[in-house]
């Protein structure tokens, strides 16, 4: 187990005041919450925030925490002292990353577990036959899966409580179908795949959340499609046909003559196969080959020579 | 049937946001909030019900959405609902921005 520097995490001194440590908490929470943030590791850092808050916020627990001594170092093997008093009372954080069952085994060793089922989830618990909660999770999709509607295996991880009420993580994997045209952000409805029901209740249902995995080459905007697409000079100058990848496969395209850099060709129907088709925007982008040779040095020259063009016409120079 | 061939079963679920009308109850049961809470969010504008009473109001798919991120901006940053309202529109307008930022930084 690794030592957790709290006041490093909100990036406080160690003599902060209360007001300070909430001061900071408030600041950071907004910057890092995963509905608002896009920093990549937004939703690692928020919940590493949650824990660090639980701690400092609490007089009592900072002091227990401050007790370990200034020796530690982040990410260093630690070990509570035997002499620890495990007798913390417990009463739970946040919600979204901050869930106390998901805080570390460096929190659990020096202020233990909270019982699982806590705060809203148990409110449903009290009738005899009650309906299985609805579930949710994210499910990492290649763009192309949307465009086919391909089967996917995802593997969900899930907290149950185990024998002595101690939580226990239980994975299960379900082979999912994607439906054609789901888009990023969307939910996939899975009825009856949510929590067991209580009594004669059913199970809830299990929301998937879509997520496109970033792709090399291709953008989404909504239902629309962006792929960059590089030509030589002369097929955007005189126009060519040349082949474009799109998520179905490739495409035999035409370059119409005299097309410049940046120049949008839109292949209607071919973005994502939603209900209503979004459309395949190729964007052209003229690629210069390297004058590294004497042929290639002369060639350019002779272009220079055929035309009267100024480059810079338009920003008066 | 053995649980291997369960595990084998493919599941065809429905796309929420374009296939699904949920009912006020359905809502409430998926977001796990209370009926009055979920008036309470519509009446600021953050989901729009189709229909004129509770009782027959329908929800698109997308609502689930705004409602859930609704609650946790409420309860992990202490945005009341007007604010949150306000949020989630800045938000789709950001996300809206940072999508056309990104076609000409790429």
């Amino acid at each position: 187990m690794r030592y957790k520097d709290y006041y490093a995490v909100m990036g406080v001194a160690r003599d902060a005041s209360q007001d300070e440590i909430k001061r900071a908490y408030r600041k950071l929470a907004r910057k890092f919450h995963p509905d608002v943030s896009k920093e990549p590791d937004a939703e690692a850092r928020f919940k590493e925030l949650g824990e660090a808050y639980e701690v400092l916020k609490d007089p009592e627990k900072r002091a227990a925490y401050d007790g370990l001594g200034t020796k530690w170092q982040a990410g260093q093997d630690f070990r509570p002292p035997p002499d620890w008093n495990e007798g913390f009372e417990f009463h739970g954080g946040g919600f979204t990353g901050a869930s106390p069952e998901q805080f570390s085994d460096f929190f659990d060793s020096l202020f233990g577990r909270a019982a699982p089922g806590g705060g809203f989830a148990g409110a449903t618990r009290r009738e005899f036959h009650a309906r299985g909660e609805d579930t949710y999770a994210k499910i990492l999709i290649d763009l192309e899966d949307a465009y086919t509607g391909r089967t996917r295996s995802v593997t969900l991880e899930h907290t149950e409580a185990g024998p002595g009420g101690r939580p226990s993580v239980k994975t299960r994997t379900l082979n999912v179908s994607i439906p054609k045209g789901v888009r990023q952000g969307q939910h996939i409805r899975l009825a009856g795949q949510g929590s067991p029901g209580i009594g004669r209740g059913g199970r809830g249902d299990l929301f998937l959340e879509v997520e496109f995995r970033p792709h090399r080459f291709y953008r989404v905007e909504g239902n629309d499609v962006f792929v960059d697409l590089p030509v030589a000079p002369w097929e955007a100058a005189l126009g060519a046909t040349v082949k474009a990848p799109t998520p179905s496969g490739y495409v035999d395209l035409r370059i119409p003559p005299n097309s410049s850099n940046g120049r949008k060709l839109r292949l209607k129907d071919r973005g994502i196969p939603a209900r209503q088709p979004g459309d395949l925007f190729v964007v052209l982008n003229v690629a210069l080959p390297k004058a590294d040779s004497e042929a290639a040095k002369n060639a350019y020259t002779e272009f220079a020579r055929a035309f009267d063009f100024d480059a810079r016409a338009g920003i008066g120079m | 049937m053995t649980s291997k061939d369960t595990k084998k079963a493919v599941l065809v679920g429905t796309i929420l946001e374009e296939e699904v009308v949920l009912s006020l109850g359905e809502l409430c049961r998926a977001s796990r909030l209370s009926a009055e809470r979920v008036i309470e969010l519509a009446e600021e504008g953050v989901v729009e019900p189709i229909g004129r009473s509770p009782e027959s109001w329908q929800f698109r798919g997308v609502s689930l959405r705004r409602i859930r991120c609704a609650q946790r901006l409420k309860q992990d940053l202490g945005v009341n609902t007007a604010g949150v309202a306000l949020v989630l529109d800045l938000l789709e307008e950001l996300e809206e921005l940072r999508t056309r930022l990104g076609r000409f930084e790429s």
